[in-house]
C-alpha cells in the first residue's frame, strides 16, 4: 500500500487515499471537521439517551434510565390531571337531581357533551350513533317509549336493562303464540289484523273484526291493555299510535305474533359510574321524546 | 493542433477557489441627508409603534380585556382598540392580508422598492444594529481597520465586542419580549416575566424571537435581501418604466474625473461628467453596491447614496441629485433636451388604488355594519326526521347563539316553515307558547338543542325551508338563518 500522504495528485495538487482504479486515483477529501464533530456528539448523545432514558429491554422489564422517566407515568398523571379539572363538574353532575341537570344550562350542556360520547362508546352499536335506533332496536328520538319515556324511567332503563340478567331488570315478554301452539294459523292472521286495525291501518278484505277482537281479549288485553295501548311497566308496546318497534305490516305482526318478542338491553350499573349514567339518561331524554 | 489543456485553464474563477462567493463583508458609513432624516423617524415610529403598542390600554368594560391591541388565543378573541374579533370572522385578516399585498404593489409601481429601504423590519432592524455598532466601534474606517488588525486581542476592543453584543442581544431580547405581549395582558405579563412565573411559551418565544433579531440583524443583514426574501424577484417582476428607483443620472455622470480637471475640461466645452469618483455613495451603502453601475438586484432602495453624492455635489458646487429617485424614460428624455416627466396616475396604480378600495371599503362597510348578534343551525343528521307516535314529524337543530355584545340578552327563538309547527328548546320551558326564550350573557355563546314539530298532513313534501329568528327582545336586534324541515 503506497503512504498516501506523499502521493499527491498532479492536477488538483491534493493527496490521494492511495486507492486506485484502472488508473483512477480517489482523491483524500476528508468530511468537514464541524460534520465529523457533529456526528460523534450525537453518538455521544445517543449512548447518553440510553442512559438517562428507559431504553433497553430487559427480560421481564427494562432499564429504568437515570430519572425512572417514562411515559406511561405521564399518561398517568395527565389523566389524573384531568380528572381533578373535570372532577368538581362531573361531581356537581353526580349530585344534581335530574330534573335540575335539565334547568341548569351549564350543567345540561356538561350532561349532553358527556353523555354523547358516553352514547357513542356504548349504545351506538344498537341504537345508531343518534340514536336512531333500527328493527327492534326503539329509536330513542320520537316519544314512544317500551318503559316509559320519563327521566328516572330512562335511568332506570339504563342503569338496570331489560332482560339483562340484572335482579332489578325490566322483565316480560311477547309470547310466541304459534310456535307454542296457543293460537292457529288462521287465528294469527286475524288478530294480526285486529291489531292493525287498532291503529288506523287498512286491514285484509273480509277479515272478521269481532273474532280478533276476541282472540285479543284473551291473549293480549293482559299485557297490552283494553285498547291495546300498551304498558310501560311490562314493556308492552302501544299498539295504537303510529311507531312500530318490529314493523306493522301484516306479515311483520304475523312473525312477531307466531315468534314472539324479546329484545336485551344491557345493564350499565356497575360498568359505567353513576354520574356518567345521569348524563347518558339526561342526553337520552334530551333527544326530544322524552315525557 | 490538439494543445494539451492545462486543467487550471478549466475552472470557472480566476483565483481557482469554490464556485461559491463567500460574503463580502460590508461596512456602510454613517451620512446624514433628507433621506436618512426620513429613515431615522420612520424607524422611531416603527419600533415605538412596535415596542409601546401593547401598554396602550382601552376601556371595555368590567371584566374584558382593557389592552387596545391583544390577541387573545385561549378565548379566541382579537382585540384592535374599538374592534373586537371573534374566530369566525378571521376573513378580516385575510382582507388585510390582501390590502397589504396590492399596497406593496402600488408602492412598488410608485417608488420601486420603498418598502424594502424604509419600513422592512428586516431594514429598520439592521439599521438600529449599525447604528449600536458605529457607536462603539466607530464608522467604516474604524471597523475595517480593527477587523484587519491581526494583533493580539486587546482588552479594549474585547470589551468594545462585548458591549455591542451586549447590546445587539438586549434589543433582541426587547423585541421578542414585546412579541409575547401583544398576546397577553402586557402589565401582568412584564410582572410575571420578571419573577418568573410567566408560562414556558412566553420564553419560549421570547428566545425565538431574540435568536432570530440577534442572528438577522446583526450578522446576516443585507444577505436577507439579497438571498433570503423572495420579494426582489417578484418585485422586478411587477415594476414598470415609470417606478421611481434609485438612480444614477448617467447623463450628467460621465466621465468621471477630478473637480479641478473638470473644471479645466468644462472651460474648454468638452462633454465631462459631475461624478468625482469619491466612492462616497458605495461606501454608505448598506447592500455594498455602486449603484453607478444601473439598476440592481441588491438595491433595497433606501436612498443614503442620494444623500452620500447630494452632501459630495454641495461641496463641489454642482446640483445635487446626481443620484436621485428617478426613471430611465428620464435620463433619456434629459439627454434628448426634453423636461423629465413623472407620472403617477397610470393604469397600474388606478387598478391598484382601486382594489385596495373596493377591498378596504367593503371591509369597513361590513364591520360598521356587522350584527353583534349571530345564529348558526345545524340539522342533526342522524336521523334526520323523527316520526312521533301521534304520526306528526319532529326535526331536530343544534342552535348556536353568539352575543358578541358587552351586555347579557335577552333572546327569543322563532322558527317560520312547515305548517302548524311548534317548537321547543330542551331544557327550556317556555312562557309564551312556541317562543322560547333564553339569556344568553355577553361576550359567550350558547348552545342549544331546539326541536321542530308538525303534523305530517300539512307538510306532505320532503323538505321545506325553515327560517329561524333570534331576536333581542330588549333591543329588538335580530338574527337569523336558514335550514330545511324534512319529512321521512
Ligand atoms: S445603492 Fe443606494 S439606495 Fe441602493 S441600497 Fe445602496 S445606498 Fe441604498
Ligand atoms: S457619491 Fe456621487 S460623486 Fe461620489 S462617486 Fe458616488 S456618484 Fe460619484
Amino acid at each position: 500500500m503506497t503512504d498516501h500522504h506523499s502521493d499527491i495528485d498532479s492536477v488538483t495538487g491534493k493527496s490521494t487515499t492511495g486507492h486506485e482504479w484502472d488508473g483512477i486515483k480517489e482523491l483524500n477529501t476528508p468530511l468537514p471537521r464541524w460534520w465529523v464533530i457533529s456526528f460523534y456528539l450525537t453518538i455521544v448523545w445517543a449512548v447518553a439517551y440510553w442512559i438517562v432514558y428507559p431504553a433497553w429491554p430487559l427480560i421481564s422489564s427494562n432499564t429504568t434510565g437515570l430519572f425512572g422517566y417514562s411515559s406511561r407515568a405521564d399518561v398517568a398523571v395527565e389523566l389524573a390531571n384531568l380528572e381533578k379539572i373535570r372532577g368538581d363538574k362531573m361531581a356537581a353532575l353526580g349530585k344534581a337531581s335530574l330534573a335540575d341537570i335539565e334547568k341548569d344550562p351549564a350543567l345540561l350542556a356538561l350532561a349532553r357533551a358527556k353523555g354523547k360520547t358516553v352514547f357513542g362508546d356504548n349504545c351506538a352499536p344498537c341504537h345508531g350513533s343518534g340514536g336512531a335506533g333500527a328493527k327492534g332496536y326503539p329509536n330513542l328520538n320520537d316519544d314512544d317509549w317500551l318503559w316509559g319515556g320519563t327521566l328516572d324511567q330512562i335511568m332506570q332503563t339504563i342503569q338496570f336493562g331489560a332482560r339483562s340478567g340484572h335482579a332489578k331488570a325490566h322483565e316480560g315478554q311477547m309470547l310466541a303464540f304459534g310456535k307454542d301452539g296457543v293460537l292457529k294459523a288462521d287465528e294469527i292472521v286475524t288478530v294480526a289484523n285486529y291489531v292493525r286495525s287498532l291503529a288506523g291501518l287498512p286491514t285484509r278484505k273480509g277479515f272478521d273484526a269481532a273474532k280478533g277482537e276476541k282472540i285479543f281479549a284473551e291473549n293480549c288485553v293482559a299485557c297490552h291493555g283494553d285498547g291495546g295501548q300498551g304498558n310501560p311497566s311490562m314493556g308492552a308496546p302501544n299498539l295504537t299510535d303510529k311507531i312500530w318497534l318490529y314493523g306493522s305490516d301484516e306479515a311483520a305482526l304475523i312473525e312477531t305474533i307466531s315468534q314472539g318478542r324479546a329484545g336485551v338491553m344491557p345493564a350499565w350499573e356497575g360498568r359505567l359510574d353513576p354520574a356518567t349514567i345521569k348524563a347518558m339518561a339526561v342526553y337520552v331524554h334530551s333527544l326530544g321524546g322524552g315525557k | 493542433m490538439n494543445k494539451t489543456v492545462n486543467p487550471k485553464d478549466l475552472t470557472l474563477d480566476d483565483d481557482n477557489g469554490p464556485l461559491y462567493a463567500a460574503r463580502k463583508k460590508v461596512y456602510p458609513q454613517s451620512v446624514s441627508g433628507t433621506f436618512r432624516r426620513i429613515k431615522w423617524g420612520l424607524m422611531a415610529f416603527c419600533l415605538g409603534v412596535y415596542y409601546f403598542l401593547p401598554f396602550v390600554r382601552w376601556n371595555r368594560g368590567l371584566g374584558a380585556p382593557s389592552q387596545a391591541v391583544l390577541i387573545d388565543l385561549p378565548n379566541s378573541r382579537f382585540y384592535f382598540f374599538f374592534i373586537e374579533l371573534w374566530p369566525q370572522e378571521v376573513y378580516y385578516f385575510t382582507g388585510l392580508l390582501i390590502v397589504a399585498a396590492v399596497a406593496l404593489f402600488l408602492m412598488n409601481s410608485l417608488g420601486g422598492r420603498i418598502w424594502c429601504g424604509y419600513l422592512c423590519p428586516q431594514t429598520v432592524w439592521t439599521d438600529l444594529f449599525y447604528a449600536v455598532e458605529r457607536l462603539i466601534e466607530g464608522d467604516r474606517r474604524e471597523r475595517m481597520k480593527k477587523d484587519k488588525s491581526s494583533d493580539p486581542m486587546k482588552l479594549e476592543r474585547i470589551s468594545e465586542i462585548v458591549l455591542k453584543h451586549s447590546i445587539w442581544l438586549l434589543i433582541a431580547w426587547w423585541t421578542g419580549g414585546a412579541w409575547v405581549l401583544y398576546f397577553n395582558d402586557a402589565p401582568t405579563l412584564v410582572k410575571e416575566l420578571v419573577t418568573f412565573q410567566a408560562p414556558m411559551i412566553a420564553y419560549i418565544w421570547i428566545g425565538i424571537l431574540t435568536a432570530t433579531t440577534y442572528v438577522l440583524a446583526g450578522f446576516m443583514r443585507e444577505q436577507v435581501c439579497t438571498y433570503m426574501c423572495p420579494w426582489p424577484r417578484i418585485q422586478a417582476a411587477l415594476t414598470d418604466e415609470w417606478a421611481l428607483n434609485v438612480t444614477y443620472r448617467y447623463d450628467r455622470g460621465e466621465k468621471r474625473t477630478s473637480v479641478k480637471k473638470a473644471a479645466e475640461l468644462r472651460a474648454l466645452g468638452e462633454q465631462v461628467g459631475d461624478c468625482v469618483d469619491c466612492y462616497q455613495c458605495v461606501a454608505v451603502c448598506p447592500t455594498g453596491i455602486d449603484i453607478r453601475n444601473g439598476p440592481q438586484m441588491e438595491c433595497i432602495q433606501c436612498g443614503l447614496c442620494i444623500d452620500a453624492c447630494d452632501n459630495v455635489m454641495t461641496k463641489i458646487g454642482r446640483p445635487k441629485r446626481l443620484i436621485g429617485y428617478d426613471n430611465d424614460i428620464n435620463i433619456q428624455r434629459r439627454q434628448e433636451g426634453k423636461a423629465p416627466i413623472y407620472r403617477i396616475v397610470r393604469p397600474r396604480t388606478i387598478v391598484y388604488s382601486a382594489i385596495i378600495a373596493a377591498i378596504g371599503g367593503f371591509m369597513i362597510y361590513t364591520l360598521a355594519t356587522r350584527s353583534l348578534l349571530d345564529v348558526n343551525v345545524l340539522h342533526d343528521r342522524n336521523p334526520v326526521a323523527v316520526k312521533l307516535s301521534d304520526g306528526s314529524i319532529r326535526n331536530a337543530y343544534t342552535v348556536r347563539l353568539l352575543n358578541k355584545s358587552g351586555y347579557d340578552r335577552v333572546i327569543a327563538i322563532d322558527a317560520n316553515g312547515p305548517a302548524n309547527a311548534t317548537i321547543h328548546v330542551i331544557g327550556v320551558d317556555s312562557v309564551t307558547p312556541d317562543r322560547p326564550m333564553i339569556v344568553i350573557p355577553r361576550d359567550s355563546t350558547s348552545e342549544l338543542r331546539l326541536l321542530v314539530t308538525a303534523p305530517a298532513e300539512n307538510n306532505t313534501e320532503k323538505s321545506v325551508p325553515v327560517r329561524f329568528h333570534v331576536t333581542d327582545i330588549g333591543l329588538g336586534e335580530v338574527a337569523s338563518a336558514t335550514d330545511n324541515f324534512v319529512s321521512p
